[in-house]
């Protein structure tokens, strides 16, 4: 007989959490510092009931929504700047290479000091983390059409706008959006670090709330942000690229 | 040569030559070539591998530029691509995320003056000429390669360009597909009365087809000679008269090629 594939997983979850709660309930380990998954539980309960969870998990979407819209609104026309314009491909691409190698925790001085204690310097980070995977992936995806559809549509009288728009980036669109995967995971990444080490008087989101957990000693809150904030990454890759991913390849016939 | 030619060619090439700086350096892949190709005429080029048909073609196109002499469009200097010239290549180059009908759509979009339900209207013309009129929704990759190929025919003739250049457009194709293409192509010749270039290694499919066929020999290409096919059609490719006049065809060639060993 064949088990539907969800029941193998979560039947390790129930185990691998009733595991925990058992060694933690019989005295193993400190409470203090490893709490059950009841307690993570309960504080997610809590914390959802009191509107404290959703509100900092807001404050933090917002910032990281409106910092990668940035991002990728600015990484994609350099990229194809990039990608069309040799001098420009030189120093550009190449400083976003290398750019793009930067932790961007890296990021929080400068932004601290050039922006303060607000919104912006989140923002700066998020965006600094986004753009240059962005700038990269579209520069690679549009060097890489195949210049037969660029001469398929140049014959057909496609130039300029239109060449762009409608030939070279629907053509490099793959590559683009594993690209804005990329910037997106970056992004992610460096907000939680922006929020994490500095206080940001603009906003109380997760990365402060992570913070507050470990300054009022309360693990169960850092274990349970830290459980949010995985699932908010897997959420972004489960409810829009992924299907956006799979949508494009099997509608051009590459699936596996 | 008679002189009876009071009507502007179509195209005419003169003296065209483009020479390519590579990796292995300086190669003329066309040389000193100068053709007529009269309006409605079906000329097919012929001549093996290297010999500089795609190169030539690329010129035509606009999509090279020549390094010595001029290619004229009717009356007009050939530079850049344009509509008028539409190009069916080896591979079909269709755009796999667009469909059938937006694939044909795509040429007759950047045609100004006609309103979308003419262009509509157009492209099941077309695609029905091909026998495709029921895959209007599918993507390219869902079709085999034969009716990719035919689909890519739809794209080119839908704009109705006034010379249609071929760059081998069968030869990625089985045996009975291509058979089956060759009359579809010549019916759709004698009903539109195109003028079309194709290129082709094949010179039985070369001489299935032309109206003329000219043979390059290669490095660099020259044009060695022409040959003009007057069976009536459609042809048969089994056609026996046709084989034999391949055969010449064939024979030439190969003195070319003997004839450049030995010298
Ligand atoms: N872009 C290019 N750069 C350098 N050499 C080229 C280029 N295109 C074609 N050639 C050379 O020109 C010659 C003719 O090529 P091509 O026109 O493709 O021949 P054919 O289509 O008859 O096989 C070959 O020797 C080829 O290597
Ligand atoms: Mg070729």
């Amino acid at each position: 007989m064949k088990l539907p594939r969800p029941v193998i997983p979560t039947l390790l979850a129930i185990a691998f959490l009733s595991g925990w709660e058992w060694y933690v309930r019989t005295g193993h380990v400190n409470e203090v510092l490893v709490p059950s998954p009841s307690h993570i539980f309960k504080w997610f309960y809590e914390s959802l009931v009191n509107g404290e969870l959703l509100s900092a998990t807001w404050v933090t979407m917002r910032r990281l929504m409106i910092g990668f819209a940035i991002g990728a609104a600015l990484g994609v026309p350099l990229g194809a700047l990039c990608a069309r314009v040799r001098w420009i491909r030189d120093t550009l691409g190449v400083l976003a290479l290398g750019l793009q190698t930067l932790p961007s925790v890296c990021w929080v001085p400068l932004a601290l000091l050039w922006f303060g204690q607000e919104e912006s310097a989140v923002l700066f980070v998020v965006v600094m983390g986004t753009i240059w995977a962005v700038v990269i992936a579209v520069q690679e995806s549009v060097l890489s059409v195949q210049p037969l559809y660029l001469r398929a549509g140049m014959t057909m009288g496609s130039q300029g706008w239109h060449l762009w728009s409608r030939v070279i980036f629907p053509a490099a669109l793959p590559g683009i959006v594993s690209g804005m995967k990329q910037g997106w995971a970056f992004a992610w990444r460096s907000l939680m670090a922006a929020e994490i080490f500095v206080v940001i008087l603009t906003g109380f989101g997760l990365g402060s709330l992570l913070h507050a957990g470990r300054e009022l000693l309360r693990m169960d809150q850092v274990m349970g942000v830290m459980t949010v904030v995985v699932g908010v990454g897997l959420l972004a890759d489960i409810i829009f690229f992924a299907p956006l991913e799979r949508w494009l390849r099997s509608s051009r016939g590459l699936e596996r | 040569m008679s002189n009876d030619k009071v009507i502007t060619p179509a195209l005419t090439l003169r003296n065209v030559t483009k020479r390519f700086v590579g990796a292995a350096g300086r190669v003329t892949a066309v040389e000193d070539i100068s053709l007529d190709v009269r309006e409605g005429e079906f000329l097919v080029i012929v001549g093996p591998s290297g010999c500089g048909k795609s190169t030539l073609l690329s010129l035509l196109a606009g999509l090279e530029q020549t390094n010595e002499g001029s290619i004229l469009l009717g009356e007009d200097p050939v530079r850049l691509p344009g509509r008028d010239r539409l190009v069916m290549f080896q591979q079909d180059a269709l755009f796999p995320w667009l469909n059938v009908l937006e694939n044909v759509l795509f040429g007759l979009r950047l045609k100004p003056g006609l309103t979308e339900e003419e262009r509509l209207e157009s492209a099941r013309y077309y695609l029905s000429l091909v026998g495709l009129a029921d895959k209007e929704k599918a993507r390219p990759h869902e079709l085999s390669g034969g009716m990719r190929q035919r689909v890519a025919l739809a794209r080119s003739l839908a704009p109705n360009p006034r010379v249609l250049l071929m760059d081998e457009p069968f030869s990625a194709l089985d045996a009975l597909t291509r058979d089956q293409l060759y009359g579809d192509i010549q019916q759709i010749f004698t009903k539109r009365k195109k003028t079309i270039i194709l290129v082709t290694h094949n010179i039985r499919e070369a001489v299935c087809l032309g109206d003329r066929v000219v043979l390059l020999s290669p490095h660099p290409g020259r044009v060695r000679e022409v040959f003009e096919i007057n069976l009536p059609r459609p042809r048969r490719i089994n056609d026996p008269e046709l084989a034999s006049l391949a055969a010449k065809v064939t024979a030439a060639l190969s003195s070319h090629i003997n004839e450049g060993v030995n010298s």
